[in-house]
């Protein structure tokens, strides 16, 4: 029984997965992708990655959907253009060739894989306890291969350099992001108002119980950055400023309370990230308590995108008149046109 | 067919149709998505490798769905600083075009 | 084993990778004017720490270890610094240094601004490719060295359009799709290899890898990536109009550093993860691809008007350079690339190349901030204007013709001395005509900024003689490394540089090179040529331009995405079937 439902969700996912390539209307695709990650989440369910599915729900799927449905929002007829610049038949017959000569050598080097399964698990679970966290990937994550996560959260930050480097000059220090008005009788508004409460619990919940059970500071700060987007676009509050104190104090201070938490390390425990005997737990929470606020920064701003407004725009006002409504632009993760 | 070898070949489809995409789709934010396909693949080849590796009693080798964690978060950053260099050469240029301009008439 | 302990030296590791992210971050928070002012402080300290590890190296005499966390590998990642990591490191070092008093003319905050857009992103980003770059050379674990190409990628991307004009968007837009295909390709080698062997630690894998199809799978796969990256011919999509449309600083960064990271990978993979898998046909084809780069990439060169993508198709010449040693390092009785005079030889070629390109780079852009243009072909009295800039421009191009004791001259002769000693002749032909092809472009630019101007020459600004001394050090620099690389290696590699061999093989090359510049710089270079010369050399002239446009033409061909991507995977189909037909039955 679970074989062919793992059956069904494979080929479903091959048939979204070429639809989404092949489809002529650039919203088509990209609605087709948003389905397609939340049928991958289905997958990672079925291999036995509770973790990976969480954070392929609201990272894979959510937060870059949402990213691919607001541009598709702003391609400005773009799209008949490059239809035009389509590759020939002769290009898209090498293309297929060479596709499927990849997906055959790894279906073979698939299909050849040693046996017994190389596997780290059984040192996972023999020096998990040294972490004291129950949640083995926890123990990878923020132990054994503690530089990877510090490395993750320098990335996001270089990302979000380089995506705030792409604003006209004239905007440096504004905001990101159109100015949404409130729509006091909206339905976005009542969900903003709604659901942040809900979502700021839940994604709490996921950050505490990421230390033993499936969750962590990602899923969490995923949802959090959701219930800001939300809020935002509600126009209930409008994106920071992006030369603001605390916003690039909130974003910093992730990697650098890691760091030092690390050098904390290399003092007591004689290893760089390393953590003194029965000490662990309490310093992974503090590096995650650090993480949070960096990754709900980032992965929002990330979804703002580059500075579009000058720093002297007014925020946006609480409770307008019905006059702010026929100004407002959709929102993000809205309809298209 | 065990689950997780079903995956792992499925992800190797997954892969050549992300590679296709990338090659013919014209537009940058197909590719994009294409690029997205592609990655995915990737990851779901790892994961079915990790649940290959599940050993003393846990379902699956947690390193490297620990570093699929990693992994997935990088795609994400990776995928909003295009879409961000893509809105800004739209609004710049009215186009989206990749191809070089063509070379000046001198 | 020494190689899963940490040593004494090893320490300074970590702080190596994280000071340049550490400044970043303090960048970040402070704004403003400060984001300079802490780039400047953090600059000496990075410098100071490749000093330190140096020296630590020699010390210890062995390859330098730190397990982070104390986490050994494979479940703990582990980083190293091995002779050609200590040697990227140091000249890395100095390049950024080098750069940054460069940059600082260019990417000050200007008064009255509070924080400028340009200024900000640029130093930030600076930190951030110098600490993606240590990480590269220091990270023993496959999946980190992911880590730190993407965050090379992130990093290096903005850096091409800093101007913002659509052009540099456009041309950033490439690069970044592309860089991403590579990177998937490599990240898909990586789990393979996970999967076949359990671990990503290099020195364990090395240990474990076989010569087998997953293994051949995984680095033709991860090659092609790391290719694309590089931008080698024919996978140089991206490399022209980014490195010639950033602003020069930027394009130093991106030229001389930003690909020596995915390039250096490659070095990692097929000399230490998987020597045993490398066949002698997939080594040669990594020398023919650099071959091509090089013809190809010089003709357009000395086929281009502007002096800014002059010096970006020399990059894309130079590369070609840098994947000469592949075959010339394959060991054929033990049937595996070995570490030697071949792998020195190509790891300063990539030194002397950062430094002496980061240099060129340089002088471009001061030349093109003096006169508002950078037209190669209006480049008379130039050199009477700016004798310090010409001076640091045609010096780095002397460095990289390879005339002694540039490091170019050292790493070629370590080369030439690897093609005698395997019989393989033809690639002594590579190697000594990529230096003619180097001089024709040198010639070309010093014939034009040497010329006599009519009216005076006016200068639309004020070059800063900071810049000026930066560009002229980095190549000074580059031009005496081989008495510096005498430390570790012998004394008689180097010649007396007026000795009569020595001086008629950079006359002949010097001539070859104004054969070339004469036959085919698109403006003719000398007036005279064309007057008074015979018919025949007009002809000859003629037929030479027809060739460098037939070259534009295939170049302009190749740099289609199409036909790249398509490249990309036949290249890496190519790997695949070479690793198996070379293989030891």
């Amino acid at each position: 029984m679970t074989a062919i439902v793992s059956l069904v969700v494979a080929l479903l996912l091959l048939w979204l997965a070429l639809w989404t390539v092949v489809a002529r209307d650039a919203f088509v695709a990209v609605a087709g992708f948003v389905v397609y990650g939340l049928l991958l989440s289905l997958v990672w369910v079925r291999l036995a990655g509770i973790d990976v599915a969480l954070t392929e729900a609201a990272i894979g799927g959510g937060l870059t959907g949402a990213l691919l449905l607001g541009a598709v929002g702003r391609l400005r007829g773009t799209e008949a253009a490059a239809w035009s610049e389509r590759s020939g038949a002769c290009t898209r017959a090498f293309a297929v060739l060479l596709s499927v000569s990849v997906a055959t050598v790894l279906a073979l080097c698939v299909l050849t894989l040693p046996e017994p399964p190389p596997t780290l698990a059984p040192q996972a679970a023999e020096n998990l306890a040294a972490t004291g966290v129950g949640n083995p990937i926890t123990g990878v994550l923020l132990a054994f291969r503690a530089l990877d996560t510090l490395l993750e959260a320098v990335v996001l930050v270089i990302a979000l350099i380089g995506v705030w480097s792409l604003a006209p000059d004239r905007f440096w220090g504004g905001r990101p992001g159109p100015r949404y008005g409130a729509d006091p009788d909206g339905i976005l508004t009542y969900l903003a108002r709604v659901l942040p409460p809900i979502g700021i619990v839940v994604g709490l919940y996921l950050f505490w119980a990421g230390a033993d059970h499936p969750g962590g500071k990602f899923q969490s700060a995923t949802i959090l950055a959701a219930m800001w987007m939300l809020v935002q676009m509600a126009g209930l509050s409008d994106a920071p400023r992006i030369d603001s104190r605390w916003l690039r104090a909130g974003i910093v201070v992730g990697p650098l309370v890691f760091v030092a938490v690390g050098v904390l390390g290399a003092w007591q425990a004689g290893a760089f990230l390393g953590y003194p005997d029965g000490w662990a737990k309490p310093m992974i929470v503090v590096i995650e308590l650090a993480l949070l606020p960096t990754l709900v920064l980032v992965l929002a701003l990330l979804l703002n995108g580059a500075p579009a407004r000058s720093a002297d725009s007014p925020p946006a006002p609480g409770e307008t008149s019905l006059s702010a409504r026929s100004t407002r632009p959709m929102p993000a993760g809205g309809t298209r046109q | 067919m065990t689950v997780e070898t079903l995956f792992a070949l499925c992800a190797c489809a997954l892969v050549g149709i992300g590679l296709y995409g990338l090659i013919v789709q014209p537009h940058p934010l197909r590719k994009l998505v294409a690029f997205n396909i592609m990655g995915s693949g990737v990851f779901v080849l790892f994961g079915a490798l990790a649940m290959r590796g599940a050993a003393a009693g846990m379902a699956a080798d947690p390193v490297p769905q620990a570093l699929l964690i990693t992994a997935i978060v990088v795609a994400f950053a990776a995928t909003a600083v295009t879409v961000a260099l893509l809105l800004r050469l739209i609004e710049s240029t009215a186009t989206a075009s990749l191809a070089d301009e063509p070379p000046s008439g001198d | 084993m020494e190689l899963w302990t940490s040593t004494h030296g090893g320490a300074l590791l970590a702080p190596a990778v994280l000071l340049p992210f550490v400044g970043m971050l303090l960048g970040l928070l402070l704004g403003g004017r400060q984001v300079q002012r802490v780039a400047f402080v953090f600059m000496p300290l990075g410098l100071a720490l490749a000093v330190g590890i140096t020296v630590a190296w020699l010390r210890e005499g062995q390859t330098l270890v730190y397990l982070l966390g104390g986490w050994a590998p494979p479940l703990g990642i582990a980083l190293r610094a091995d002779g050609p990591a200590v040697a990227m490191l140091l000249a890395v070092a100095g390049v950024v240094c080098g750069i940054g008093i460069y940059a600082r003319a260019d990417f000050g905050t200007p008064l009255g601004v509070k924080e400028s857009r340009a200024a900000f992103s640029y130093w930030l980003l600076l930190m951030a490719v110098w600490g993606a770059l240590n990480l590269v050379f220091v990270s023993g674990d496959l999946f980190t060295l992911y880590v730190a190409l993407e965050l090379l990628t992130f990093a290096g991307v903005p850096l091409v359009c800093l101007a913002g004009s659509g052009e540099t968007l456009r041309a950033a837009l490439r690069y970044m799709l592309f860089a991403l295909c590579g990177s998937v390709l490599y990240l898909l080698g990586a789990v393979l290899l996970y999967g076949g062997y359990g671990t990503l630690d290099i020195p364990l894998l090395a240990d474990a890898v076989q010569p087998e199809p997953i293994a051949r799978t995984a680095l033709a796969l991860m090659t092609a990536g790391l290719l694309a990256k590089t931008a080698l011919f024919p996978l140089h999509i991206w490399l022209p109009p980014a490195h010639g449309g950033a602003p020069a600083a930027a394009s130093a960064v991106l030229s001389a550093l930003v690909i020596k990271g995915s390039w250096f990978l490659v070095v990692r993979l097929w000399f230490d993860v998987m020597p045993g898998v490398v066949t002698l046909p997939s080594a040669q084809l990594l020398g023919v691809l650099g071959a091509m780069a090089i013809v190809i990439g010089s003709v357009v060169a000395l086929r281009q008007e502007r002096l800014k993508l002059l010096v970006a198709y020399s990059t894309m010449a130079q590369i070609g350079y840098l994947f000469l040693m592949f075959p010339l390092a394959f060991d054929a009785t033990g049937n595996t690339l070995m570490h030697g005079a071949a792998l020195t030889g190509g790891l300063l070629q990539a030194v002397s190349h950062a430094t002496a390109k980061a240099a060129m780079f340089m002088a471009a852009g001061l030349i093109y901030a003096a006169l508002g243009h950078d037209r190669i072909a209006d480049l008379a009295g130039v050199a009477r204007a700016l004798p310090v800039t010409v001076l640091a421009f045609v010096l780095a191009g002397i460095a990289l013709m390879g005339v002694v004791p540039s490091g170019a001259y050292l790493a070629k002769k370590l080369l030439l001395d690897a093609a005698d000693g395997s019989g393989q002749w033809w690639w002594t032909i590579v190697l000594q005509g990529g230096a003619v092809f180097t001089a024709g472009y040198v010639v070309l630019v010093l014939v034009n900024v040497l010329r006599r101007r009519s009216a005076a020459l006016i200068l639309v600004k004020r070059v800063s003689r900071r810049s000026e001394f930066a560009a002229l050090v980095l190549a000074v620099g580059s031009l005496l490394l081989a008495l510096a690389a005498l430390g570790p290696l012998p004394g008689h590699l180097v010649s007396n540089p007026l000795a009569h061999k020595e001086l008629a093989t950079t006359v002949l090359v010097l001539m070859g090179g104004a054969l070339l510049a004469l036959g085919l710089s698109r403006a003719p270079l000398l007036a005279v040529a064309r007057s008074a010369a015979g018919a025949n050399e007009g002809r000859l002239r003629h037929a030479a331009v027809a060739i460098g446009t037939a070259f534009e033409h295939a170049d302009r061909l190749v740099r289609r995405w199409p036909f790249a991507s398509i490249a990309l995977l036949t290249l890496a189909a190519a790997f695949g079937g070479l690793l198996l037909v070379g293989a030891p039955k």
